[in-house]
């Protein structure tokens, strides 16, 4: 478990954060530019100071200012990628992987749940890269490498500071599947620190909120899916539950496959993944179409039976309904004149409706 | 005899490459010190220390080598001490046209190395200390490679201008063949003697050619290093 709960006022900005995140496991941090995330991860590894309060990484305390502990940024081994790579330029690949390595310490080496040199470099796909000096990589090969040289320093913690941010679109499509990999395949807690959505729904499963200096919300990313303050930031268009779901069949061919979540079944559009895989849907409030009767003749694949649990206003003449369908919820963004139409309100039974098309899986083992 | 030079135009040319090699070895760790100190710490006296080292820069050389003789003479304070103490002699030494020429090009090395350091991203300190390098580790694992570039640019100027250095030397260590005769104050004792003008034009020459070798080799050096820092 990480625990922070800090105070810091830097420059006029005041950052003022309380959080609990599980470890293992991958905290997202989600705001836009500018509310504090790299402050607060800056704080977490120890190259800021808090003016008040109290850092614990498990059962280590690495900050706490009433009892005057502050362990240095070197000795707290928490790992960090930065947005720009921070490759050292007098240092070939292999250099600067062999940097945090050389100072990992033995007890850490003998710890287990860390991967070998040759396990990391086979992970990120660094081997054809070694001879190389930073000036000759790309910026994905660059994140890659600086990811490298912070897991090979055996940390207890990794932060992450949007690590795909200085990257074009394709780069980062280059890079996340070697974030996912990294989940997938090391017991190594991470911080995830982002402004885009997308990011935060292939890697994390726990999000913490933040606006402003202030931790607004957290919890799970499917919690935090539901919740207003969500809205606020990604803007309406992006809005929807995000679920788990597990793979029931697959349909290779078409790229489909069906996903069981709660008592429901989804159609939607999956590759690559095998039949019991765990999966996260995300489903867009704005396409998911709600029936007070099943609907006959239509061309939607997903019909999904539910019962309303909440309505509330959303934007000049939007609602938004959230509905139970066993387990799960999902969000629907519908006119008011729709909601008095069909007479919705919570308790009333209906089914709710998406196109297969419109949704994607992303494969999720954490 | 060597058909090129005479003995005592060798003895110059020997004196003032020791001279300038002593000054530039011996002061480099204070010169690194000195531009981190003044590039890296606040403290309320930095103006005041920065004008200190840069005096060299605008007082006459003999100014400078007459307050060396005064603190490092034998009858100075810090001279005196050393011959008593420890028997070593500085006025009027190799190792004082050392000491002399280190003064004065103190200002030229501190300030290349100054704008190195000044050009050392802090963010790749920052990695560096999140990877578990304490300060020692980072400074000479991330920081010193660095800034080598200046530190050799540095390093080669206060050796070019050392092997020319006069003012404060014949001030200090005074004009002794074999002591403290370095190309310069040979080439102005040769001026000074009737018929020393062949003499005079051999050493001016040959000063031409040192340091032509010299900024030659400055140049082949920071490419080199550029290279191994991928710029």
């Amino acid at each position: 478990m990480l625990r922070v709960s800090v105070l810091k006022k830097r420059d006029g900005f005041t950052l003022q954060a309380q959080l609990e995140a599980p470890t293992p496991g991958v905290v997202a941090l989600f705001g836009r530019s500018g509310c504090g995330k790299t402050t607060l991860v800056n704080l977490i590894c120890g190259l800021l100071r808090p003016d008040e309060g109290r850092i614990q990484l498990d059962d280590t305390v690495l900050a706490d200012t009433r009892a005057g502990i502050s362990v240095p940024v070197e000795r707290r081994r928490i790992g960090y990628v930065f947005q720009d790579a921070r490759l050292f330029p007098h240092f070939s690949v292999l250099g600067n992987l062999r940097y945090g390595l050389k100072r990992s310490g033995k007890e850490a080496n003998d710890r287990s749940g860390h991967a070998s040199f040759d396990a990391v470099v086979a992970l990120l796909g660094l081997s054809d890269l070694l001879d190389r000096r930073p000036h000759q990589l790309s910026g994905g090969e660059r994140q890659r490498v600086g990811l490298g040289r912070a897991l090979l320093s055996r940390p207890r913690l990794l932060l992450l500071d949007e690590p795909l941010a200085s990257l074009d679109v394709a780069r980062r499509q280059e890079v996340l599947p070697y974030l996912e990999a990294l989940r997938d395949h090391l017991e190594i807690p991470m911080v995830y620190v982002s402004h885009q959505f997308e990011e935060v729904l292939r890697l994390a499963t726990h999000v913490v909120l933040m606006e402003a200096g202030r931790v607004v919300t957290h919890g799970s990313l499917g919690e935090v899916s539901l919740r207003p303050e969500l809205r606020a930031i990604v803007g309406q268009d992006a809005v929807g539950s995000v679920l788990d779901a597990v793979v029931t069949r697959v349909e290779p061919a078409r790229g489909m496959a069906d996903v069981q979540l709660g008592k429901g079944s989804l159609y939607v559009s999956l590759v690559g993944v095998p039949v019991g895989a765990r999966v996260r849907v995300q489903l867009l409030a704005r396409d998911i179409i709600l029936a007070t009767q099943k609907p006959r003749g239509l061309s939607v694949r997903n019909e999904l039976r539910g019962v309303i649990t909440k309505v509330s206003a959303d934007g000049a003449d939007g609602v938004l309904v959230e509905v139970d369908i066993g387990g799960a919820t999902l969000l629907s963004h519908i006119t008011q004149e729709a909601v008095r139409a069909l007479h919705l309100g919570a308790g009333v039974e209906v089914w709710a409706l998406a196109k297969a098309v419109s949704t994607h899986g992303h494969v999720f083992r954490g | 005899m060597n058909p090129l030079l005479s003995s005592a135009e060798l003895d110059a040319l020997r004196l003032s490459l020791e001279v300038a090699g002593r000054a530039v070895v011996f002061s480099l760790p204070f010169a690194v010190l000195a531009a981190w100190i003044l590039t890296r710490v606040r403290f309320p006296g930095r103006s005041l220390l920065d004008a200190f080292v840069h005096l060299p820069l605008v007082l006459p050389p003999v100014a400078v080598g007459y307050v060396l003789l005064l603190v490092f003479g034998l009858n100075g304070g810090i001279g005196g001490w050393l011959h008593h103490r420890f028997g070593i002699q500085l006025a009027f030494t190799t190792s004082g046209a050392a000491l002399a020429t280190a003064v004065m090009g103190f200002p030229l090395m501190v300030r290349a190395i100054r704008i190195a350091l000044e050009n050392v991203d802090l963010g790749l300190e920052a990695a560096a200390r999140t990877l578990g390098a304490g300060a020692w580790d980072r400074f000479f694992s991330i920081t010193l490679p660095l800034m080598l570039p200046g530190i050799l640019a540095g390093a080669v100027t206060a050796f070019a201008a050392g092997l020319g250095e006069f003012g404060a030397v014949i001030t200090f260590a005074a004009n002794i063949p074999g002591e403290t005769r370095t190309l310069p104050l040979a080439l102005y004792t040769a001026i000074q003697s009737p018929g020393g003008d062949a003499v005079a034009t051999r050493l001016a020459i040959l000063s031409l050619i040192l340091g032509l070798l010299g900024l030659l080799a400055a140049e082949l050096l920071a490419r080199r290093v550029r290279r191994l820092l991928g710029r």
